[in-house]
């Protein structure tokens, strides 16, 4: 058999149509996931706060705990039922941003809580509230801590982002599989596809390596 | 004692972490510009005691006055806000000096008085430097913490804690940390703080710095006080049995 990419290097004004609209769904959702994943995980953090602890631990355990395209359904066809009718873009957003959120957030707390608890008290004792602690003295240590494991969600939820293309959102799946339909080239498609994927993610790693590397030479030798 | 406002006036002071008493029952007054050294073994609860001073430990009975304002009353502690202006009047020192890793020298002592005064950062920053002057490290302002000796970041610390003008000083084993050799200066600063009438609170295992620089010494074991007084009488002929061979195992250490 014959590789034919014919269609591919025809189609690919569309397919860089389309990786736009990944990225602005991923960007959009990354914003939602960052912001989410937060307010989640900072609301774990103590368990003394009996209704937020049991929110956002709810929140965490449903979201995780069920599949992306079930919840992207859901917003998607479910909703509509109830006479909430949201565009497809909104949906997307929506459903990814919520779930990253979910992971987000332990990530946030599992940072947070390994800054030593002598930071906190220091801050403290010369007067600081909790919150104003949390923002100038411990969130600007955890954040370092915090760039790996976020590079492995960012690179999770720009692959997840193909999964919009089933509500009809016009990514780069979804341009992909409009090629494959007229031109019946699958395997080249689909490897396209693959590739743009690739340089998404790829760019991503290496912007998060350099955040991390001036953070790091900024003297938070950690 | 004098009749004068005591600085720290602690009444029937409780505290236990779950079934495990750390305080029994302690009552003692700091009076202004007193050195109080407190000793004792190990668990005997000197650093839960230092800790409900600002109430970075909740005690479960008993009352904390600061200055004349109620920092814990019946095992209450003080609502948040008024807590936490409170504390600027308290400085901490802690054994493992807790600078802040990711600011230089000078944005830790400046960060305290920037965020709660309201100092510009010029003003902060101008106040930090006469700080870092006064404990010796006017050279390290744009160091990083991480860079300094372990007696550099202790001394970086008080500095912290003096930026907020604290009218008590807490020093919870200041020394314990660092190399031998870097005891000294650490101790220098802090007899230097004493002469200026500093009023100060020290738990320590330095029991020539008691007996130099203590006004009052301290003596805890099990959770409770045994025995205070003047640090002559404590180390030369003290009252209690746990008191001398206490000192017997610490002073025949070195």
């Amino acid at each position: 058999m014959e590789l034919d990419f014919s269609p591919v290097w025809a189609g690919w004004p569309q397919l860089l149509q389309g990786a736009l609209v990944t990225v602005e769904v991923t960007a959009a959702s990354l914003v939602l996931g960052c912001v989410m994943g937060l307010l989640i995980g900072i609301g774990r953090l103590n368990p003394k706060r009996r209704v937020v602890y049991a929110l956002c631990t709810t929140y965490v355990a449903v979201i995780r705990g069920t599949p992306l395209l079930v919840q992207l359904f859901i917003l998607f066809f479910g909703l509509p039922q109830f006479g909430i009718l949201l565009p497809a873009f909104l949906c997307g957003v929506i459903g990814l941003g919520l779930y990253s959120g979910a992971y987000v957030s332990e990530v946030v707390r599992g940072a947070i809580q390994s800054i030593d608890r002598g930071q906190m008290e220091a801050a403290r004792s010369i007067g600081m509230s909790s919150g104003l602690a949390m923002r100038s003295v411990v969130l600007p240590q955890a954040v370092v801590r915090m760039i790996p494991p976020l590079g492995n969600e960012f690179i999770a939820l720009i692959k997840n982002s193909a999964l919009v293309s089933l509500l009809t959102i016009h990514d780069v799946m979804h341009e992909g599989q409009k090629i494959i339909s007229v031109s019946y080239r699958s395997l080249e498609v689909y490897l396209a596809i693959a590739v743009v994927y690739f340089i998404l993610t790829g760019v991503t790693t290496l912007v998060l390596r350099h955040f991390e590397l001036r953070l790091r030479a900024g003297g938070m030798v950690q | 004692m004098s009749d004068a406002t005591p600085m720290v006036r602690i009444r029937g002071l409780r505290k236990s972490f779950g079934s495990h008493v750390v305080l029994k029952n302690i009552d003692f007054d700091v009076q202004p510009s007193q050195v109080v050294v407190v000793i004792g073994p190990s668990g005997s609860g000197k650093s839960t005691f230092l800790r409900c001073c600002n109430g970075l430990e909740q005690p479960e009975g008993g009352s904390v006055e600061i200055c004349g304002r109620m920092l814990v009353q019946d095992g209450r502690m003080l609502a948040d806000q008024e807590l936490d202006s409170l504390r600027e009047e308290v400085g901490m020192v802690f054994q493992g000096f807790n600078l802040f890793p990711h600011l230089s020298v000078l944005h830790n002592i400046a960060l305290g008085p920037r965020k709660l005064r309201g100092l510009s950062r010029a003003e902060a920053d101008a106040q930090a430097r006469v700080l870092l002057e006064k404990v010796g490290l006017s050279h390290k302002a744009d160091a990083m913490p991480a860079s300094l000796s372990g007696g550099q970041k202790q001394r970086v610390a008080i500095a912290r804690a003096l930026a907020m003008k604290p009218k008590v000083m807490l020093f919870d084993e200041p020394t314990s940390a660092l190399d031998p050799e870097l005891v000294g200066e650490v101790l220098q600063v802090m007899k230097m703080l004493a002469s200026e009438g500093m009023t100060m609170m020290v738990v320590t295992h330095e029991m020539d710095f008691a007996r130099d620089v203590g006004d009052v010494v301290v003596v805890m074991d099990d959770g409770g006080i045994i025995e205070a007084g003047d640090p002559d009488m404590i180390f030369t002929n003290p009252s209690q049995d746990r008191t001398r061979s206490f000192l017997q195992a610490v002073l025949t250490r070195t």
